[in-house]
């Protein structure tokens, strides 16, 4: 194995790790309030990242403003659309289920992720094949400790770890990021106190799909390409992160989606045919709950009889 | 005979609902334009009405409840009438066979699913690990009869693999298992050229004890064949899941599903049951995965994705989970729906999701809920 390819795949797993991370965020905030996995989050990020490019082409046509200005423009758009989505969402088809079996929840949201992936292909004019997405950043080569970085990979992994520690900050340092701890911690407490249930639970629905739209903004301008299909798997890799690191808590998903990276790129140098590298990282992650049952940071509650 | 015509005369509304039924659902299968398609929902959505209205449906479960054998023989009779009607038609025919064999893959599931209380996202790969053990052992003229069997087997020999982590996880932790199964195998298959890769394998025929499934059945096609062969296999895994339920075995899965921790307290091996339940499950998605794909003739990776494992989800969640009545009509309406709505081909996808969506919005137990266990007759009537 090369040398000079080894930084590409170190590279390329940073970015992926990031990307993965933002995701498996969202559906550990989703659990942590609801107790639910709302499934159609990889659709979510294909409709965020397709909110940005009709974002993108509506713009380029009617105004000429700087790149920069663009890429911000683009991404807040995408961010905006899919919180209210995830808002709605949560209104109208998971709060509903609130006593329902958790199954029912999972089966809801798998069909909402299809029939938003359908929505695309149909709808977008000419959807069922892939979009380019445009290149808004630069991707002239740098050198960091001799490593050999593209301009528009180190804004991604800064950008992603950005969101997420701004995330962070906002559920650990505000009053709102209070109450959603509260509710995850006992819903009915949490109301007894005069948190507004219904409300704190609608805004971190916003909030986690608003971090896929982002994320899947941030992987269109990796590939520079998008197509209808992509939220499938990355959805089903965000949950087998968020699982690994243990539902519930943020640290675990980061360290969960990092893991999922780094066991890809691992399969990728390994086996001799790289497209083996999913089949090796999913025999991992369930070798990794045969192990710890309930992820790596393991949930402390144990049953009450 | 008085007596039977006396008996028939009683029964007449119910036996009347029931042939109606399976007219209705013939002429559903052989409508292929839109406009009659319209007006055949129409006409169906006219009679539902008409029947619920009068209080019909209710009296087929008093005929079903009460008199057993009768009941039988008449869906029997509506059954064979249904079969001589559509003799020639291949795809009808087609159609009716992969309900009997999607039902059986969900009784397997239902036994996991509803009875014991494993969820189980990886039941296309597990119907995909039967077909695909069925297309090498045809290639080397194993006996057939055999190698369906063979297929049951070696789905529950990979599910064997799961069971450590099926074990020590629950809920949102055991789905990931199983949808990271699901996801691995058709990976693993698309890339394994032994099995063909993408382009999957070719299977013969069916022939056993001199019986060629590939030649027309008493002149009529030969999917028959298939047809019949299915439907037994349907109705004696259907026969064994209610023995198994009705059983000491499912009182203890039943124990085990509603409160683990308090029937391990009194005494039931929890992980023992847990792999009963798992491994037959497997088993007879195994067995029907191997028929299904000897009547395709041919097995590609596209037909086990993560998707089909929700098609099958869907339909136990739809029937009424751990309710094996329901499963059947289900698996009619999820097979066979999204075919005949081939005239708005693009769309049909999304409909069917919504479909699903309004469904579990507005009857949460499913189509069909699960009538609780009764344990004599009358058993809740004071």
């Amino acid at each position: 194995m090369l040398l000079g390819s080894l930084d590409q795949y170190l590279i390329n797993g940073l970015v992926l790790g990031v990307i993965y991370a933002m995701v498996a965020v969202g559906f550990t905030l989703f659990f942590g309030v609801l107790n639910v996995i709302k499934f159609s989050h990889g659709d979510v990020l294909m409709a965020g990242a397709f909110a940005a490019l009709i974002a993108y082409i509506s713009l380029q046509n009617f105004v000429s403003i700087s790149i920069w200005m663009m890429v911000v423009i683009t991404t807040t758009f995408a961010f905006a659309a899919m919180a209210l989505f995830g808002a709605i969402v949560a209104r109208f088809l998971v709060l509903p289920l609130r006593g329902a079996p958790p199954l029912n929840t999972l089966l809801i949201t798998l069909m909402l992720g299809l029939a938003v992936r359908e929505a695309v292909r149909l709808f977008y004019p000419n959807g069922s094949n892939p979009k380019p997405f445009p290149k808004l950043l630069p991707d002239t080569d740098i050198f960091i400790f001799g490593l050999e970085i593209r301009h528009d990979s180190l804004i991604i992994i800064f950008g992603g770890l950005a969101a997420i520690c701004f995330l962070h900050l906002l559920i650990k340092k505000t009053r709102l990021g209070l109450s959603i701890q509260a509710v995850a911690q006992d819903s009915e407490t949490a109301r007894l106190m005069g948190i507004n249930f219904q409300k704190i639970v609608l805004g971190t629905f916003a909030l986690g799909s608003g971090l896929a739209a982002l994320a899947g903004v941030l992987n269109g301008l990796y590939y520079n390409e998008i197509n209808f299909s992509m939220g499938l798997l990355l959805g089903v890799v965000g949950f087998s992160s968020a699982v690994v690191g243990g539902l519930g808590s943020i640290l675990g998903a980061i360290i969960g989606g990092f893991l999922f990276a780094l066991l890809q790129t691992i399969g990728a140098i390994w086996f001799e045919v790289p497209a083996y590298k999913d089949v090796f990282a999913f025999v991992v992650i369930i070798a990794v709950m045969a192990w710890r049952p309930t992820g790596l940071l393991a949930e402390t509650k144990s049953d009450r009889v | 005979m008085r007596n039977v015509i006396l008996r028939v005369k009683e029964r007449f509304v119910s036996i009347s609902v029931i042939f109606v039924t399976a007219i209705f659902l013939t002429v559903f299968l052989l409508v292929e334009d839109e406009l009659s398609f319209t007006v055949l929902m129409l006409v169906g959505g006219g009679l539902f009405y008409f029947v619920k209205r009068r209080d019909c449906f209710k009296e087929v479960i008093v005929f079903a409840r009460q008199s057993r054998y009768g009941f039988l023989i008449c869906i029997f009779l509506a059954l064979l009438t249904v079969l001589i009607i559509l003799r020639n038609e291949h795809f009808a025919l087609f159609m009716i066979a992969s309900v009997a064999l999607y039902s059986t893959v969900c009784f397997g599931l239902t036994i996991q699913l509803g009875y014991a209380g494993l969820t189980n996202f990886a039941g296309a790969a597990f119907f995909g690990v039967g077909g695909y053990a069925i297309a090498v052992l045809s290639s080397e003229n194993f006996p057939d009869i055999l190698s369906v069997l063979t297929g049951g087997f070696m789905a529950a020999l990979v599910g064997s693999v799961l069971i450590l982590p099926i074990l020590r996880t629950r809920g949102h932790y055991a789905a990931l298992v199983t949808i990271a199964f699901a996801l691995l195998f058709k990976t693993f298959l698309e890339l394994n050229d032994t099995l063909g890769g993408p382009q999957g394998l070719k299977i013969s025929s069916m022939n056993m004890f001199g019986w060629d499934f590939g030649k027309s059945f008493f002149g009529g096609s030969f999917y028959l064949n298939y047809v019949l062969f299915s439907l037994l296999v349907m109705v004696s895994i259907f026969t064994l899941t209610r023995l198994l339920e009705k059983s000491w075995i499912g009182l203890h899965w039943d124990a085990l599903r509603i409160d683990e921790i308090s029937s391990a307290s009194f005494g039931i091996n929890i992980s023992s049951w847990k792999i009963l339940a798992f491994t037959l499950g497997n088993f007879f998605i195994g067995l029907s995965g191997a028929l299904y794909a000897k009547m395709l003739g041919h097995i590609a990776p596209t037909n086990f994705t993560f998707g089909d494992s929700l098609i099958l989800i869907s339909i136990v969640i739809l029937g009424g989970i751990g309710n094996p009545w329901g499963v059947i009509p289900a698996a009619f309406l999820i097979i066979v729906l999204p075919e005949k709505l081939q005239f708005i081909q693009e769309y049909r996808l999304l409909l069917f999701a919504l479909l699903v969506i309004l469904v579990l919005l507005y009857r949460p137990d499913g189509l069909f809920k699960k009538a609780l266990r009764s344990f004599y007759r009358g058993w809740g009537k004071v």
